[in-house]
């Protein structure tokens, strides 16, 4: 059974099932809302099964499927390994709650956003499926559309100019990916990825090839200094839709690096290293200490999450076993705990509309629910050891201290930062006495509310304690990834310039 | 040679020809009622055409004057497709604005001969012959609606220039003549490999060029394209956006791929400034329209120059691109304008985009694939656009033009931010009032190219094929 095909394109499906739906009157809404609740649920069901039928040990490609309907210069070849796998169940895992998280927060065209947002799901796991560079890319910029549509339509105060800011950006970071694309493919002759991954790409065409992909994902990541179309993005976004942002879309980038940067242009990625560490660092420390200074709540999370972003692009580009595992782990995680910050958010949003900071204080007393799952979602985000982000931090850094001490020092300093900005974020949101006026009324977490929330701070203390299940499934993808990237180098001889090769085996 | 030529390899040209001249009659002798008749039946009459091309043969004929290949076989689908889709579009706006007259789509069908002679020259004379049957035919089009001063200055305007880079395309075909000693472009192709470009061939090359780059409003050639676009009564400029744009870029093709491949490095450059220029203004320039029939030009503009990186490259991926980029722009040129002609609101036509304000809620179909076009207009995948902006930049960077695909691919970042307005204004505005209902044959163009542009991937395995083959027949 194609089982990724199904899982890719149920949501569009269910798309297309919500475009028939004619009435416009309260019962077609719920409808609406329900098919597409239905519709994810079902493709979440479906990927379970990409789970069980997943070998751990195999590093190649699994449960791939082929088909040559789209001409002779590319095909449709989808696949997942260790390091898909988790995105595209992080994906389908975290549709339903943002369904669930609009099902009372957006009112208007109730039709186009749960269109939207199916579509949206639809793209996201044809990226993380697509092991044909054409159908990726295709893919990852068709990702836009929706976005754009949805930060446009139902975003906030200024939301055009964050749609407008979000499509441009990304797109002008991806078309010169288009090109590297169309290099390698007169290069090497296939578009296929499992192919090249083996085609030694000559030294200098790397390097350029290198640098174009570099400018997409580096937009996508985002990495510092491309990263200000995030915070408008995330601030004027729905709720659902910053979620989706900060726990899938910017974990493309990251994938990207991963699944292309790396084994396809190993040479230039050893060359380039120091470059990126310097990017990383500096995204790690300045934008935590932007971070400090926001009076925005989810402009607050979105530079933190520009700041952990920087941990796994470090963490890519040490190019060892933990470094990678670490990068992984890091954005599997940040895709739980900054969805499930956003959602925190989104429910005090829904009941002051404000996300102002300064209009909030002492919720504690009026929402100890809240304020719990608030809690460990923000201790999460500091990588407080006992939640999963302490091990994606842990591992990026331990990985960066062989490689060089000097940006792990400073990477480390970004986990102080992150401790500083988050908790005092907490401090001034949950803690304290509540002396607010219209505060005094607002109601603790809806059961709705709960059901959304709960799953994530299992989930995010599960893999705090017991990481094994991820680290596992990426274990033998990455390994054949590193041994390749070094193959590679030790063939090409002295040809790279870079120090000492950090081989960790 | 004294046997006779074989006519029926020209059938659909002669079909089309002869058919012209009997509905010219009826109209003529069947008076103004007869003039939906007349519009049907050209419509019927150019999609019959289409099929004789498609069940034709190839071969050469009158002295290797007229060609018939798959390339050529191809664009003239393509064509053909174009003028019906006009004719089709034309007569409710016609009528409603009180222009109609039956010899509107009698001239769209003689326009359409030309267009297919000019697919089909095999040299300068066949050129610049089919060339001229398309541009008089246009040139009335375009000032069809003569009380409207607009429409008569955009024919004025249209013929005036157009009359001008016809003579530089003449005397540039003279020059290539005298300094090679050829009209067919066999015989060109062979003296021109024989040795250095003379620079009078060179001069002729520039001319030829310039000539042609007027047809395609190609930069620095594009000055007319705007005024013309929007004076022209809008279905006239449907049809001006699509049909002649094909036949000119296959006319542009057929001349330096078959009769100026040996001196590639003289016209290469001249097509890859033009491309660039070309591009670049087209995304520029349209920021500021807010006339929708100007931004439709500018984008033209610009498309055209997409699918001159295709040409500039001068490589049979490179021809590949601009067919695939030629059936895409038309489907959504098509498209685009079946919602500009239907944008008429208390019985007014408008050509503000801001009138397209909320259009999503007042008419969310349309709405949807208008959005799904504007996007790919802009190159986004999954739709068409992307596909053929794809393409043709394959080509450029396989012909190692580097330069030109980096900065065309950033102009087409550019491009997008117009685009995305229309959608932004579609989508993220509020309503102003609905448009009256869309008629039913515009209902069905923009259906079926929205969904041509939207289901692109899963047909450009059989349009890829054949575009492939065409292309292989230019080398």
């Amino acid at each position: 059974m194609p089982l990724l095909t199904l899982t890719t394109f149920l949501p569009l499906a269910g798309a297309l099932f919500i475009l028939m739906i004619r009435a416009q009157d309260e019962a077609a809404i719920l409808n609406i809302r329900r098919v597409a609740l239905i519709t994810t649920v079902a493709t979440f069901l479906v990927s379970i099964g990409i789970w069980t039928g997943f070998d751990p040990k195999n590093p190649g490609f699994q449960l791939t499927e082929a088909a040559g309907w789209s001409g002779s210069f590319f095909a449709y070849r989808m696949g997942v390994d260790g390091i898909s796998i988790l995105f595209v169940l992080l994906t389908t895992f975290l549709m339903p709650f943002c369904i669930l998280a609009s099902w009372e927060s957006v009112q208007v065209r109730v039709k186009e956003y749960m269109i939207a947002f199916l579509v949206l799901e639809t793209l996201m796991i044809g990226v993380f499926c697509a092991t044909d560079l054409v159908l990726f890319y295709v893919f990852f910029e068709g990702g836009l559309i929706p976005m754009f549509l949805i930060i446009g339509i139902w975003g906030g105060q200024r939301r055009v100019y964050a749609s407008y800011k979000f499509f441009l950006y990304t797109l002008a970071g991806s078309v010169l990916m288009m090109l590297a694309i169309m290099a390698m493919y007169w290069q090497s002759g296939t578009t296929d990825i499992t192919e090249l991954v083996n085609h030694p790409f000559p030294a200098t065409m790397q390097w350029w090839l290198w640098f174009a992909f570099f400018a997409s994902f580096a937009v996508k990541m985002p990495m510092w200094p491309v990263h200000t179309w995030l915070p408008d993005a995330h601030v004027e976004a729905p709720t659902a839709g910053s979620v989706l942002l900060a726990a899938i879309l910017l974990k493309m980038g990251g994938y990207g690096f991963l699944r292309f940067s790396l084994p396809m242009f190993p040479l230039a990625s050893v060359d380039l290293a120091p470059f990126i560490f310097t990017l990383s660092v500096v995204a790690i420390v300045y934008t935590s200490l932007v971070a400090l200074v926001q009076e925005d709540m989810k402009k607050l999370i979105a530079y933190s999450s520009v700041a952990h972003m920087g941990f796994v692009t470090m963490g890519i580009f040490t190019l060892n076993t933990q470094g990678l595992q670490g990068a992984v782990f890091q954005m599997f995680s940040h895709g739980l705990v900054s969805g499930a910050l956003f959602l925190c958010v989104g429910v005090v949003y829904d009941r002051l509309h404000t996300r102002e900071i300064a209009a909030y204080g002492g919720l504690v007393n009026r929402m100890p629910a809240y304020a719990t799952v608030f809690m460990v979602m923000t201790m999460a985000n500091v990588g407080l050891p006992g939640t999963s982000g302490f091990i994606g931090e842990f591992l990026t850094l331990s990985a960066a201290f062989q490689v060089n001490t000097w940006v792990a020092a400073f990477a480390a300093l970004g986990v102080i930062l992150s401790a500083a900005y988050a908790l005092w974020l907490f401090r001034r949101v949950v803690w304290g006495s509540l002396t607010k006026a219209n505060l005094k009324a607002m109601m603790d977490l809806s059961p709705r509310e709960i059901g959304i929330l709960a799953p994530l701070v299992v989930l995010v203390i599960l893999f705090g304690v017991y990481p094994m299940p991820v680290l596992d499934a990426t274990a033998a993808s990455l390994e054949a990834l590193l041994r390749s990237v070094h193959a590679a180098i030790d063939a090409a001889g002295q040809t790279a310039s870079a120090g000492p090769l950090p081989l960790i085996r | 040679m004294t046997a006779l030529p074989d006519f029926a390899l020209a059938g659909p040209e002669i079909l089309l020809a002869v058919g012209a001249l009997l509905l010219l009659l009826l109209g003529a002798y069947g008076g103004e009622k007869r003039a939906g008749f007349v519009s049907g039946l050209s419509a019927l009459l150019l999609i019959i055409a289409a099929v004789a091309v498609i069940v034709g043969r190839d071969g050469t004929t009158f002295d290797g004057a007229f060609v018939v290949d798959g390339f050529g076989r191809f664009l003239k689908v393509l064509v053909l497709i174009g003028s019906a889709l006009a004719v089709v579009m034309t007569q409710r706006f016609a009528v409603a604005e009180k222009f109609f007259h039956f010899e509107l789509p009698v001239l769209i069908v003689l326009a359409t001969v030309g267009m297919l002679l000019m697919i089909s020259a095999g040299d300068l004379i066949a050129v610049y012959l089919g060339l001229e049957l398309q541009s008089l035919a246009l040139y009335v089009v375009a000032s069809f609606h003569r009380d409207d001063g607009r429409s008569t200055e955009a024919g004025l305007k249209y013929f005036v220039l157009g009359a001008l880079s016809s003579g530089m395309l003449l005397y540039g075909a003279s020059l290539i003549y005298g300094f090679t000693g050829h009209v067919d472009f066999a015989g060109i192709a062979t003296a021109a490999a024989s040795g250095q470009a003379s620079l009078g061939l060179t001069f002729g090359i520039v001319f030829v060029a310039a000539g042609i780059a007027f047809k395609v409003s190609a930069v620095p050639f594009h000055m007319w394209t705007p005024d013309v676009y929007e004076g022209a009564p809008t279905p006239v400029t449907a049809f001006f956006a699509a049909a002649p744009k094909i036949a000119a870029m296959a006319l542009f093709v057929r001349v330096v791929m078959e009769a100026l491949e040996p001196v590639k490095a003289e016209w290469q450059q001249i097509v890859a400034f033009m491309s660039l220029a070309s591009m670049i203004l087209g995304a520029f320039a349209a920021i500021g329209q807010r006339n929708i029939k100007r931004l439709m030009a500018y984008s033209s503009i610009g498309h055209m120059g997409y699918a001159l990186v295709g040409l500039a490259a001068g490589s049979e991926a490179g021809v590949y691109g601009i067919l695939i980029y030629l059936a895409t722009y038309l489907a959504m040129t098509a498209g685009a304008f079946a919602v500009i002609l239907s944008m008429r609101r208390d019985g007014v036509m408008t050509e503000d985009i801001d009138s397209l304000a909320g259009l999503s809620r007042t008419n969310p179909m349309v709405a949807y694939l208008l959005g799904i076009i504007m996007f790919s207009l802009a190159g986004i995948p999954p739709f068409a656009g992307f596909f053929g902006k794809y393409f043709v930049f394959a080509a450029a960077i396989n012909s190692g033009l580097y330069w030109l695909a980096v900065i065309g691919i950033l102009s087409s970042v550019v491009g997008a931010y117009y685009y995305l307005r229309i959608v932004k204004i579609m989508f993220l505005d509020e309503p102003k009032g609905a448009f009256e209902p869309m008629g039913g044959e515009m209902k069905a163009v923009l259906g079926i190219s929205g969904l041509f542009v939207a289901a692109f991937a899963l047909v450009l395995g059989p349009l890829g094929d054949a575009a492939l083959a065409a292309a292989r027949t230019l080398f």
